[in-house]
C-alpha cells in the first residue's frame, strides 16, 4: 500500500484525472468570455454614445489577439465578425451571455459527475484493498485488533477520502484557473486594482493554512478518540455479563463520560478555531471590495476610469473570493485526508502479513498430502520475544492419528496453529511430504488440512451453509446470471475489475460437493446426517427441524408427509387411550388450552401486524369483535383479570419475580390498573371512560382458560368468540387474504412449524405426562413414516444466529467439527476442540471422529491426557518443548510423563 | 374446576388453614394443576425432588422399595401434602407416590414454595408445625415398634 495519499491517487487514477483536467481546461475560455460579456453589454450595447443614430452599427463576434497592438504595433484581428445595430447588438450579446451560462453549467455538470464517479471508484478500490488486507492479517494479529475499530476505519474513516479523491488533482487546477482568470481579468482592466486583489489573496493563502494547522492536529485527535470510543462501546456489549455480574456499570458510565468529555473538549476547540478562521477569512475577503469601492469610485469620479469597467471589475471580483476560499478549503481537506489515509494505512500493515500470492485463487482440486510431517528444531516466539515453543522435533506420517498432550502452559495450542499453517514459526522448519509448510499456498493447506479451535466461529447463516462453508473455495459455476441482463452483468464485471476488485459472483455455485463425497443431490442429506451423527449433533438438528418451517413451495412432498403424520398421531393416541392429551383445533369449538388470541385468529399470522398485541389494533379485528357482540365480553374479561391481578399482586414488591412469571400486568402498570378497577367498580357500565376500556381490552388476549382457571370463558363468551372468528375470517378473505394462514384440519399450515402441524392443537394443561408422551410418540411416528431425514433437512435451514449465538457452546463446537469433517481433509487438526464438552461426551466423540476420518490423519491437541489411548502416536509437551513421544503403550509406564499426566486427572 | 374451588380446597388443608385467602389464591394461580390417571406415578423413589403436591381430589399410595420388592407403607387422600421433604432439604425422593384413583393435585414447585415461605413467614411457621407433628407421630410409632420388638424378644 502506498504511504502517501497522492502517490496512491496518481497511481490508480491518472488517466481519469487527466481526462477531467482536459475538460476543465476546455471550459476555461468560456468562463473567461462569460466574465467579459457584462462589460460589453453595458459599455458597447447600452451606452448610446457609441451609436450616432438608430442605423449605425458596431461589430459583433470580432476577436482581436489580446495585447496584439502592444506586441506587433497594430491590432491582430483573429475573427472579423459582423456589424449590428444597437438593439440587435443588445439582443446578440444578451443571448450570447445566456448561451455561455448554459455551456458553463454543462461543463460543471459533466466535470462534477466524472469527479464523483472517480471518487467512488477509488473508494471502492481502497475499501476492497483494506478488506483484502484484513483477510491477510496473520491470525495472531487478528486476535489483538478490536473489530469495532477496524470496522469504523473501513466504513467511516475512509469515506471522506472518496469525496476528496475526485477533487484531489482537478480542484486545484479548476479553482486555481478560475481565480487566476478572475485575477488576470482584473489586471487587464486595471493593474493597480489587480495588484491589490492579488496581495490580499496572497495574505489569505499564507495566513489561513498556518492558523489551520492546529485545527488539523485537533482533527487527528478527534479521529483517534472517536475510534477508541467505538472500540469501548463494543466492549460494553461484549462484556455485558461481566459488567452486570460485577456491578461495574457505573464505573463504565464514568469511563464513557470522561471519553465523551474529551471528545467534546476537542470538538469545542475545533469549533472555536474554525469560526475564528472563518471570521478572519471573511474580513480579508471584504477588504478588497472596500479598496475597489474607494479607489475605483475615486477614479470614476475623477474621470480616469469608465463606470462600466468598475462594474466589470467588481463583477469579476465577486468571482474571485469563492475559488480562493474553496482552494483554501481544499488544502485543509487535503491535509485532513492525508492524515486519515496515513493513519488507516498504518493500521492495515501489521508485521507478518500473508503474501497475496499464497491466497491466490486456484480453480482445481489440490493434490492430497502424502508422506511424513517432518518437524525439525521448530521454535516460536511472541512479539515480546517470549519463547512459546522451542526445539520441537518429530517425524510422523500425515495419515497417522496423533495426540498432543500437556498441561495448559505446555504450548501445545501453538503447535496446532503451526501445523495448520495459521502461524509462522520463528525458527526451524516443518515439512509435509518433503515440501516446506511455509511454501504451501492456502489453496493446499486450507483444503487438504482442516482446523478446529477450542472456540470455533460460526457465520450467521443456516446450519447447512455453515456446514459447507469450508468447501466454498472457488466459484464452480456462475448460476445467478439470469436475473440481470448480460449487458448489465458485463458492465458490473468490468466496473469491479477496473477498481481492482474481484469479479466473481458470490451468489454463483461455490460449494464443491464432490470433495465431500456427494456426487448427486440425493446423496446430500444421508452424507450430512452421517457427519452430524459422527459429532453427535444429529438429534439437535432434528429438534431444530421440528420447530422449523417447511418451505412448502419447494418441498410440497414434505408438507404432504407431515400431514400424514398428523393423522397418524391422532390415531395412535386414540389407540392408546391418550387422545385427551392433545386438544385439537376445531373450527367449530373454542379451544380452552389455547389463548383467546389464538381462538379468535384461528390461524398463524403471516404478517407481523397480526401477531402479538398488534392484532388488537387491526381495524378488521375490531370490526369483527364489535359485530359479534364480543366487545363487552372482552372488556368484562379484562376487568375480571385486572381485579384478580390487583388482588393477588398488589402487596408484592415490584421487583418480585412473580410479576414476570405469572402476572398479566407488569409491576409498573399495576397501580394504574388498581385505579381503573376502583373507578369501574364505582360507576355504571356506560360511565367508564374509553381509555379505561381500551386498557382493559388488551388483557384477555393471552388468557388460557385451562391454565389460568379464572372461569372467564363461559358458554356465552365461547359462542361469541366463534362468531367473531367466522366474521374475522370472512373479512380477512376479502380484504387482506395473505395475512393469516387459517387452521384447517385437512391441510398443511405453511406458516407454522412441523411440530405444530403434526400436533394440530395444544397440549392439555394439567396432564402431567402430556409433554413427554407426545414428544416420544411424535419421534416414533416420524421414524416409522421415514420422515426423520426430511425433518433434519428442515433443521439444516435453522439459522445459527450472530456468531452462532442461537446455539449452545457445545453445539457450536459440534457444528464446527462437522464443518471440518465433511471436507474429508488429509489432516484434521483439532486444537482442544472438544474442551467445552463434558468428559463423557469427549469419551464418545474421540472414537467417533476417528472412525469418520477413516484412514486420513488427525492431530488432536487433547485437554485430557487419558484420551490419548485412542491414538497411534502421542506427543507429550511441557513448557514449549516435546518431552517424549511414541505409542501410548510405550509412554503409559511408570516414570514417563504421560503416565503422571494421566494419574493427575 | 376454577381457581376459587382450589382456594376452597387449600383452606381445608391444615398447613394453610391460618393463611390469608388472597395469598392462597396467589399460590393457586402460580401453581400448575396436574391430573394423574390411576396407576401413574407422581414421582419415583430416588428421583431428584423439584416440587411438592397438594391433593385436591383422589388418593395415592406411598410405596417404598425394599429388598422384597415395593411395599405400600401409607396412603394419602384429599387435602394431603406430599413431597415437601425433598424440596426442603435437597435429598432424593424418599418414596414413590402412585395414584390409586384419578388424582387431581396442585404442583408447588420448589421455587414457588420458597418464595411463598419467604414472603409469608406465617406459612413457614405452619410448615414447621406440620413437620413437628409428623416427627411426633413418627417418634410415637417408633416407640410402639420398639416396644413390640422388645415384647417379641422376651
Amino acid at each position: 500500500m502506498e504511504q502517501r495519499l497522492f502517490k496512491y491517487i496518481w497511481k490508480h487514477s491518472k488517466t481519469d484525472q487527466i481526462k477531467i483536467l482536459f475538460l476543465v481546461l476546455a471550459s476555461m475560455p468560456f468562463y473567461f468570455l462569460s466574465l467579459d460579456l457584462p462589460k460589453s453589454i453595458i459599455n458597447r450595447a447600452v451606452d448610446s454614445q457609441n451609436f450616432a443614430d438608430i442605423n449605425s452599427t458596431l461589430s459583433f463576434m470580432r476577436f482581436e489577439l489580446p495585447f496584439g497592438e502592444e506586441i506587433f504595433g497594430h491590432p491582430i484581428i483573429l475573427i472579423e465578425g459582423f456589424d449590428l445595430t444597437q438593439i440587435s447588438l443588445l439582443f446578440a450579446l444578451c443571448f450570447s451571455f445566456l448561451c455561455l451560462v448554459l455551456v458553463n453549467g454543462l461543463f460543471k455538470f459533466v466535470i462534477n459527475t466524472l469527479k464523483g464517479q472517480l471518487g467512488e471508484r477509488m473508494l471502492r478500490r481502497l475499501r476492497f484493498e483494506l478488506t483484502d488486507r484484513i483477510l491477510r492479517f496473520p491470525v495472531m494479529h487478528s486476535r489483538r485488533v478490536k473489530q469495532a475499530e477496524i470496522a469504523t476505519m473501513l466504513k467511516d474513516e475512509v469515506e471522506p477520502l472518496g469525496g476528496f479523491i475526485g477533487d484531489a488533482i482537478v480542484t486545484p487546477f479548476f479553482l486555481g484557473g478560475q481565480a487566476l482568470t478572475a485575477l488576470i481579468f482584473i489586471m487587464v482592466q486595471n493593474v493597480w486594482l489587480g495588484i491589490v486583489a492579488m496581495s490580499i489573496v496572497l495574505v489569505q493563502a499564507f495566513l489561513i493554512p498556518k492558523l489551520r494547522r492546529r485545527i488539523l492536529d485537533l482533527g487527528r485527535q478527534r479521529q483517534m478518540t472517536a475510534r477508541a470510543l467505538a472500540g469501548r462501546v463494543s466492549e460494553l456489549v461484549e462484556g455485558a455479563v461481566e459488567i452486570q455480574s460485577h456491578d461495574t456499570s457505573n464505573y463504565e458510565r464514568a469511563e464513557i463520560s470522561s471519553r465523551l468529555g474529551k471528545i467534546f473538549k476537542i470538538r469545542y476547540e475545533i469549533y472555536q478555531r474554525k469560526f475564528f478562521v472563518k471570521f478572519l477569512n471573511n474580513l480579508l475577503a471584504q477588504i478588497t471590495p472596500f479598496i475597489f469601492y474607494l479607489g475605483g469610485g475615486y477614479l470614476v469620479i475623477t474621470g480616469q476610469f469608465e463606470i462600466g469597467t468598475l462594474v466589470a471589475v467588481l463583477a469579476a471580483y465577486k468571482d474571485l473570493p469563492p475559488p480562493i476560499k474553496d482552494l483554501i478549503n481544499w488544502d485543509q481537506q487535503r491535509n485532513d485526508v492525508q492524515i486519515k489515509y496515513e493513519q488507516v494505512a498504518e493500521q492495515f500493515q501489521p508485521n507478518g502479513m500473508i503474501d497475496a500470492e499464497m491466497q491466490r485463487l486456484e480453480e482445481k482440486h489440490s493434490p492430497p498430502l502424502e508422506g511424513d510431517i517432518v518437524v525439525s528444531n521448530l521454535g516460536l516466539v511472541d512479539e515480546n520475544e517470549n519463547k512459546l515453543l522451542e526445539g520441537i522435533n518429530f517425524t510422523v506420517g500425515v495419515d497417522k492419528k496423533i495426540a498432543v498432550v500437556g498441561n495448559a502452559s505446555s504450548g501445545k495450542e501453538y503447535l496446532g496453529l503451526l501445523l495448520a499453517n495459521l502461524v509462522k514459526s520463528s525458527s526451524g522448519s516443518m515439512k509435509i511430504g518433503g515440501k516446506p509448510m511455509v511454501q504451501l499456498p492456502s489453496a493446499i493447506t486450507g483444503r487438504r488440512i482442516s482446523y478446529v479451535s477450542s472456540e470455533a466461529y460460526l457465520f450467521p447463516l443456516s446450519v447447512m451453509d455453515n456446514l459447507f462453508y469450508g468447501l466454498r473455495n472457488w466459484m464452480i459455476k456462475d448460476t445467478s446470471l439470469l436475473p440481470n441482463s448480460e449487458v448489465e452483468y458485463q458492465r458490473e464485471k468490468q466496473e469491479a475489475l477496473r477498481t481492482g476488485n474481484i469479479a466473481l459472483n458470490p451468489n454463483g455455485e461455490w460449494i464443491d460437493f464432490s470433495s465431500a463425497g456427494i456426487n448427486e443431490p440425493a446423496e446430500l442429506v444421508p452424507r450430512v446426517t452421517e457427519i452430524l451423527r459422527a459429532v453427535d449433533f444429529e438429534e439437535d438438528v432434528y429438534l431444530f427441524g421440528l420447530s422449523g418451517i417447511v418451505d412448502c413451495e419447494n418441498r410440497p412432498d414434505i408438507a404432504e408427509s407431515i400431514l400424514g403424520a398428523r393423522i397418524a398421531l391422532k390415531e395412535h393416541l386414540k389407540s392408546t387411550g391418550d387422545e385427551d392429551l392433545v386438544i385439537a383445533f376445531d373450527p367449530e369449538k373454542y379451544n380452552k388450552n389455547a389463548t383467546l388470541r389464538e381462538n379468535l385468529l384461528f390461524g398463524t399470522p403471516r404478517k407481523k401486524q397480526y401477531a402479538g398485541n398488534n392484532l388488537l389494533t387491526m381495524p378488521i379485528l375490531r370490526e369483527s369483535v364489535e359485530e359479534a357482540g364480543l366487545k363487552d365480553s372482552i372488556y368484562n374479561m379484562g376487568l375480571s383479570i385486572a381485579r384478580t391481578m390487583v388482588e393477588l399482586f398488589m402487596g408484592l414488591p415490584p421487583s418480585h419475580q412473580f410479576f414476570e412469571q405469572f402476572s398479566f400486568i407488569s409491576a409498573d402498570d399495576l397501580p394504574e390498573f388498581d385505579k381503573i378497577v376502583k373507578r369501574a367498580d364505582k360507576s355504571s357500565f356506560s360511565e367508564i371512560s374509553d381509555s379505561d376500556r381500551e386498557a382493559l381490552m388488551y388483557l384477555p388476549f393471552d388468557y388460557v382458560e385451562a391454565r389460568h382457571r379464572l372461569g372467564l370463558v363461559t358458554e356465552d363468551v365461547e359462542a361469541k368468540i366463534l362468531k367473531a372468528r367466522q366474521i374475522f375470517a370472512e373479512k380477512l378473505e376479502s380484504r387482506d387474504p395473505d395475512a393469516v394462514e387459517f387452521y384447517d384440519p385437512d391441510s398443511y399450515n405453511s406458516a407454522a412449524s412441523i411440530q405444530d402441524n403434526i400436533l394440530f392443537g395444544r397440549l392439555a394443561y394439567g396432564r402431567a405426562e402430556a409433554g413427554a408422551t407426545i414428544g416420544r410418540v411424535m419421534t416414533e411416528l416420524l421414524d416409522d413414516l421415514g420422515l426423520r431425514s426430511e425433518v433434519i433437512e428442515v433443521g439444516l435451514e435453522f439459522n445459527v444466529g450472530i456468531a452462532g449465538n442461537r446455539l449452545s457452546s457445545v453445539q457450536r463446537q459440534k457444528l464446527a467439527l462437522a464443518r471440518s469433517l465433511i471436507k474429508k481433509p488429509d489432516l484434521l487438526i483439532l486444537n482442544e476442540a472438544a474442551a467445552v464438552m463434558d468428559s463423557q461426551s469427549q469419551n464418545r466423540l474421540v472414537p467417533s471422529i476417528m472412525e469418520a476420518q477413516e484412514d486420513r490423519g488427525i492431530c488432536w491437541t487433547l485437554q485430557r491426557a487419558s484420551l490419548s489411548q485412542h491414538f497411534e502416536y502421542v506427543i507429550v509437551m511441557q513448557n514449549g518443548k516435546v518431552v517424549e513421544s511414541g505409542s501410548f503403550d510405550e509412554l503409559n509406564k511408570d516414570g514417563k510423563v504421560l503416565k503422571s499426566l494421566i494419574d493427575d486427572e | 374446576m376454577s381457581i376459587e374451588q382450589e382456594v376452597e380446597a387449600l383452606k381445608n388443608i391444615p398447613l394453610f388453614a391460618n393463611i390469608d385467602p388472597s395469598r392462597l389464591k396467589l399460590m393457586a394461580f402460580a401453581s400448575e394443576r396436574l391430573t394423574f390417571k390411576e396407576g401413574k406415578e407422581l414421582f419415583h423413589q430416588g428421583d431428584a425432588g423439584d416440587a411438592a403436591y397438594i391433593f385436591i381430589e383422589g388418593e395415592a399410595d406411598v410405596i417404598v422399595d425394599t429388598d422384597d420388592g415395593p411395599l405400600v407403607v401409607a396412603s394419602f387422600g384429599k387435602n394431603d401434602f406430599v413431597g415437601e421433604i425433598a424440596i426442603l432439604c435437597d435429598v432424593p425422593r424418599t418414596a414413590t407416590i402412585k395414584a390409586k384413583s384419578e388424582l387431581i393435585t396442585l404442583k408447588i414447585t420448589k421455587e414457588l414454595f420458597f418464595n411463598m415461605v419467604m414472603d409469608f413467614p406465617e406459612m413457614g411457621v405452619e410448615v414447621m408445625r406440620v413437620l413437628a407433628h409428623r416427627i411426633d407421630h413418627t417418634t410415637s410409632q417408633l416407640t410402639e415398634a420398639r416396644n413390640a420388638l422388645a415384647e417379641r424378644s422376651d
